[in-house]
């Protein structure tokens, strides 16, 4: 398999897009280094083949969005929105990253080896988040389906008004969010928590996570709860 | 939208290139800013019984043509001072050795459209519309000397585009503030203050929050107290950026709604609302780069 190389200081990030978009699905390269990212806004977005790309520095916004079936790896930071609405494939952010990381994302893994800030896996469809440091206020907000493991702490309102979507804790949760609640670890889950960890390649022992799910309180609306949740 | 960047040099042979560096900053926010630009420079202050204003002539009859060193005869002539005075086009520095109140009723009562854009013993401020990069070269921002830096690219939401509504805003002496967000009560703030002779020069809800944190510090709050007074009273969206002479402060608001990240090298600390603004500086690669928290304070010293 061919490796390309993409200098965002000297070609148009267009350019790598377009390649990613059309060149890529002939399936002769294999591996695209992505150099000067310089905090561009949506590197590697919309892929939709099995290809891996390195970014090498600080993403920008949206980095890896909508990814599909691609291993998308970012060497240092990631803007607001990395790998939103993800189907497949895996979104690996060394650094750390900003508010709204893994939004809505339906599939795929989501690593981020930092700390993700505000709304991490906002909305949650099915995908996978790891992240190795810390996750800021209304993390996991109406997350429907899928696992986020948290290595480090939370913040506030975790899992407010989560659905079917599952949470693993190994530090402090400063709160819980309407309707969240700590559950007992099973079997099940702590193998779920050891692979998703070994897929990551972060070193936790998985007996040490808390399980928060939802009460399923707030499926029905309850005229009586006055709106005290 | 919005954009703001702050640069302050620990290395002082880096005080001669501050304006070198800051401009691909500014302009780098060029898309979250479009229609204004400003930025208030701060540098060794002057002696105790001087002061110097940053004066805007856009908005006179006059604009760019304005008669600058007839205003310092003026001021001879009226109030038997002697002022300096440092033109470029429509701007210019005032340097005078009287109390300042004194001179800037004197230029409102006889130059009512001349706009005072900042007063202080270190603060020059420089803001107008235009692009980024017009505004630069407009005012020279490349050739700007300095330890620390305040600026902004703005896109209004909040109030129209005119040169005394772009950031940086100023109240008191040597304080300064830029904003990326929008408040929801700056008339609360505004009715606050009004009553406690606080006169308020534009609509801009940026403006509130100006005069609410300089008014707590003439109170005697030091920085730290003043912008926790500020999470209580402050409502709304925001990332402030404050400049004094000696400190840089940010804050954001306990959503984080609107961006910002930081680079620390042992040359300088650069802010920005996002890195794309930081990535032409020298060592970047290698710099502590980290997105501040909601809620939480950040002062950087001079």
């Amino acid at each position: 398999m061919e490796r390309l190389t993409f200098d965002l200081a000297a070609q148009p990030l267009r350019e790598l897009n377009t390649f990613l978009h059309t060149g890529a699905k002939e399936g002769k390269v294999g591996h695209v280094t992505v150099l000067n990212p310089d905090g561009a806004h949506n590197i590697a977005v919309g892929l939709d083949c099995p290809i891996e790309v390195e970014v090498v520095g600080h993403a920008g916004y949206y980095a890896g969005g909508m990814n599909k079936s691609a291993t998308v790896t970012i060497t240092g930071s990631a803007g607001t929105g990395v790998a939103e609405n993800m189907m497949s494939g895996k979104v690996h952010v060394k650094g750390f990253a900003s508010n709204g990381a893994g939004a809505s994302a339906h599939g795929g893994l989501l690593v981020i080896e930092g700390d993700a800030g505000l709304r991490c896996g906002i909305s949650l469809k099915g995908g996978d988040i790891v992240v190795g440091g810390s996750v800021g206020s209304f993390s996991a907000f109406m997350a429907q389906a899928g696992r986020m493991v948290i290595c480090g702490d939370a913040g506030d309102a975790l899992g407010d008004s989560l659905y079917e979507a599952v949470l693993y804790v190994k530090g402090k949760v400063k709160s819980l969010g309407a309707d969240a609640q700590y559950e007992e670890m099973t079997e099940a889950d702590i193998a779920a928590v050891a692979s998703l960890l070994d897929q990551a390649g972060l070193d936790h022992d998985p007996k040490a996570f808390r399980r928060i799910a939802s009460q399923r309180a707030l499926y029905h609306w309850n005229a009586d709860a006055n709106q005290e949740y | 939208m919005c954009g703001i960047v702050g640069l302050l040099v620990k290395t002082p042979a880096l005080r001669e290139k501050l304006g070198e560096l800051m401009v691909p900053m500014l302009i780098g926010m060029t898309e979250r800013g479009p229609d204004s630009a400003g930025l208030a420079v701060f540098g060794t202050p002057l002696a105790d019984s001087q002061r110097k204003i940053s004066l805007y002539s856009g908005l006179t009859e006059d604009g760019a043509d304005f008669n600058w060193l007839g205003l310092t005869h003026e001021l001879k002539a009226h109030l038997g001072v002697n002022a300096s005075i440092t033109p470029k086009g429509n701007h210019a520095i005032l340097g005078f050795d009287i109390a300042p109140t004194v001179v800037k009723r004197w230029i409102k009562e006889h130059h009512p459209k001349l706009h005072i854009l900042s007063t202080g013993r270190s603060i020059d401020l420089y803001k107008d519309i235009g692009t980024p990069a017009e505004v630069a070269a407009r005012y020279g921002f490349d050739k700007l000397t300095g330890s620390h830096l305040v600026g902004h690219t703005r896109m209004a939401t909040e109030s129209a585009v005119t040169p005394d509504r772009a950031h940086p805003f100023t109240a008191g002496e040597d304080f300064c503030l830029v904003h990326n967000g929008s408040l929801s009560n700056p008339n609360g703030i505004r009715r606050m203050l009004e009553p406690r002779g606080i006169t308020f020069e534009t609509d801009n809800d940026t403006e509130a929050a100006c005069r609410f944190l300089e008014w707590r510090l003439r109170e005697g709050d030091d920085l730290e107290t003043a912008l926790q007074k500020g999470f209580e009273e402050l409502d709304g969206f925001f990332t402030f950026l404050m400049g004094t002479p000696d400190k840089l402060a940010l804050i954001r608001d306990p959503f984080a709604c609107k961006p910002a990240v930081v680079a620390e090298t042992d040359d300088y600390v650069a802010i920005a609302s996002e890195f794309r603004s930081l990535a032409h500086l020298p060592g970047v690669k290698h710099a502590t780069v980290f997105e501040p928290a909601p809620e939480e304070m950040y002062v950087w010293n001079a």
